[in-house]
């Protein structure tokens, strides 16, 4: 096994922006706002270098899909202490037509040019809230996933992944090669150090574009209409138990 | 199959939503680089955008979270600024053999720039201490250097820059603290004022008097906490910068041994005033972060502020104001980074532009903070919004490491000897 574990890093709008959507309702404003790297892929990123710097994996390669801007995001991961990355070119309306589906197909692509023993992704990002990508990759890999991961520890060639879910913790041992995907308790990221970001310059950015790798990247989805969630109307006051539950039952709540 | 429901999976729900839990709820004094005319990463190479942005996380969620209880409680925080120095922050222009960061002093503006948003007087603390820092970097010798620098840089220790005393701020040639030479020790006589840092610090960096009057009578020793003789006066209450202590330093017959002495008898006034060039731009630097963060706590209160049946934008006059302080913002900023280029190349016109440069940053960028406060109408005197603290803490900006007054005799002298 090549040691080696493929992180995926997403460029997405910063969390603390105010988003809005275009007049045409096609799509939400992108251009000129601040975009950062996706929490969770920061997660990833960290959790793949942790392993590093315990010696239980030898190289951490972060991988990110986008045009030309996607490679700062990949410079922040390699700040962090990824060693080098592949910068998949994808720009116009691919770009804007990329969703999981397509990320996914590059992703086991490379996870078998790279002979990868890890993918690490971010459970979702917080533009699409898709959470689709790592198990769509684990599905065409025919690899085990470990989902919402809270915990992880290698244990010989099999990995144990606590997983954050609905009912609680649940705890998988699951072989590897293995897709894991990051949820916000797995680690709390470092923030670069000023000699990590000089040394980051010096690390390699590969470029390659999907069609390099095989993958056809046609979206099988269309975007009809973008939306803002519904302003928040006033509320009433009642007087009476019996009025409240007789309102509710009017708005057929009850 | 456990039912815990509902409520289990609306909190993980809001937990995912809630997305990084480095972060800290207190947003309303940080929103994190509005990309529009007043973001600082225009015209920065990549690598500068990254310290840029690492500086300004470490900012919004180290220290902005904390700023007003370190302001109210007057608490020095060690443990913080212990943690910017393992990023890099402890000598960020100091030599990397010695443990430092190596980096520009244009790096250096614009990372103190992005602290400052989180707390002008903790990051002009760390500022000081950086120019301690270089200055044992740079004029002392080898063994000082080994001695002195990587702890500093690591903020092991914590410095302190002693030049002003009682009797002479402006007119710092004039100082009186004597160093007399007794076999390998100066036996060092005198008291400074204003020390940034005094009596909390380990490292004093003090320009005294060894030989006759005037400037090239003053040498640089380095003065060590615990040292005999060296005491300090009372905590002086002050009206910001209060997440650092200030105090006098007295020495009374304080014996320092000579190989303490950076450079040369007589070298100590000049090492001064090429500490401070660096000095003016870092405070000029600390001024800027507070303006920014000002202007954009001023944005948001217009925008959600109302009166006569309107948000505060709509105000013809209030668009007005902005943009002039928006205005005054980008010019300041220019000045300062074109000094820090000025002097990182050693250019001929880098003193004078280091001083017009600290005179016109720290003069607008006050302006600015106090046009911020007032846009807040009577919240912006409450505690309970940062603006206030901005201008509180920026204020002094205009008077130390040299007065604005004394960078116009800077200026002027460098007009009027052209011949």
């Amino acid at each position: 096994m090549s040691g080696r574990v493929l992180v995926g890093v997403k460029r997405v709008i910063d969390y603390a922006v105010k988003i809005r959507v275009k007049p045409d309702n096609s799509c939400v404003v992108t251009d000129g706002v601040k975009h950062s790297m996706n929490p969770f892929c920061e997660i990833a990123v960290e959790e793949a270098v942790k392993m590093k710097e315990k010696k239980l994996i030898k190289e951490v390669v972060v991988v990110s899909c986008g045009p030309q801007q996607a490679m700062e995001t990949i410079r922040t991961a390699l700040a962090m202490g990824a060693d080098r990355g592949i910068h998949v070119e994808v720009t116009g309306k691919d770009y804007e037509n990329l969703g999981p589906l397509q990320v996914s197909k590059i992703m086991a692509a490379l996870a078998k040019k790279e002979d990868a023993l890890l993918v690490i992704l971010g459970k979702q990002a917080i533009d699409d809230d898709c959470n689709q990508t790592g198990q769509m990759t684990a599905a065409l890999l025919d690899w085990p996933q470990g989902t919402f991961a809270s915990e992880l520890s290698m244990e010989g060639d099999k990995i144990k992944v606590v997983r954050e879910i609905d009912g609680g913790l649940e705890t998988v041992k699951i072989n590897t090669p293995a897709v894991i995907t990051a949820d916000l308790r797995l680690n709390t990221p470092r923030y670069a150090t000023l000699p990590n970001i000089m040394k980051a310059k010096k690390k390699k950015i590969a470029n390659v574009k999907p069609a390099d790798l095989g993958v056809d990247i046609t979206s099988r989805l269309e975007v009809l209409r973008v939306d803002e969630p519904a302003q928040r109307e006033a509320g009433v006051k009642v007087e009476t138990v019996d009025d409240l539950i007789a309102r509710l039952k009017e708005a057929g709540r009850i | 199959m456990a039912t815990v429901g509902p409520l289990a999976r609306i909190a993980r729900l809001s937990s995912s939503i809630c997305r990084n839990h480095r972060l800290s709820f207190n947003r309303s004094t940080q929103r994190r680089g509005i990309a529009s005319c007043v973001d600082p990463s225009h015209g920065l190479t990549d690598e500068q955008k990254e310290f840029q942005k690492m500086a300004f996380d470490f900012a919004t969620n180290e220290m902005a979270p904390h700023m007003s209880e370190w302001d109210q409680k007057e608490i020095f925080p060690v443990e913080t600024m212990r943690k910017a120095a393992q990023l890099g922050f402890g000598g960020i222009y100091v030599q990397p053999e010695v443990g430092g960061s190596g980096l520009s002093r244009l790096d250096t503006s614009i990372i103190f720039e992005a602290l400052s948003t989180g707390c002008v007087s903790t990051t002009a603390y760390i500022s000081i201490h950086n120019m301690c820092a270089w200055m044992i970097d740079t004029f002392g010798n080898n063994e000082q250097r080994e001695r002195f620098c990587p702890d500093l840089c690591l903020m092991d220790k914590f410095a302190s820059y002693c030049l002003t005393e009682p009797g002479s701020g402006s007119d710092a040639a004039s100082l009186l603290t004597t160093a007399q030479l007794k076999g390998d020790h100066y036996i060092v006589n005198g008291s400074k004022a204003f020390i940034s840092g005094g009596g909390d610090t380990d490292v004093y960096i003090v320009m005294c008097r060894t030989g006759g009057k005037g400037p090239k009578g003053i040498s640089c020793l380095v003065v060590e906490k615990g040292t005999p003789g060296l005491s300090f006066g009372k905590k002086e209450k002050k009206v910001g910068w209060n997440s650092q202590p200030t105090r006098a330093v007295i020495f009374e017959d304080c014996a320092v041994p000579v190989i303490n002495r950076l450079g040369e008898e007589g070298q100590g006034f000049n090492m001064a005033m090429r500490g401070l060039n660096g000095g003016r731009i870092n405070i000029a630097s600390c001024s800027l972060g507070a303006a920014h963060a000002s202007v954009q706590l001023a944005r948001d209160h217009l925008l959600v502020r109302k009166q006569f049946g309107e948000t505060l934008s709509n105000n013809q006059y209030l668009q007005f104001k902005l943009a002039e302080m928006a205005t005054k913002l980008v010019a300041s900023r220019l000045m300062v980074r074109e000094a820090a280029t000025a002097l990182q190349e050693n250019r001929s016109d880098a003193v004078s532009l280091c001083s017009m440069a600290k005179l016109f940053a720290t003069d607008e960028c006050f302006n600015i903070c106090n046009d911020a406060l007032q846009m807040h109408g009577g919240y912006g005197y409450l505690k309970d919004y940062a603006v206030q603290q901005f201008v509180r803490d920026i204020r002094v900006h205009q008077i130390l490491e040299g007065t604005n007054e004394v960078m116009r005799m800077i200026i002027s002298r460098n007009l009027l000897t052209e011949s």
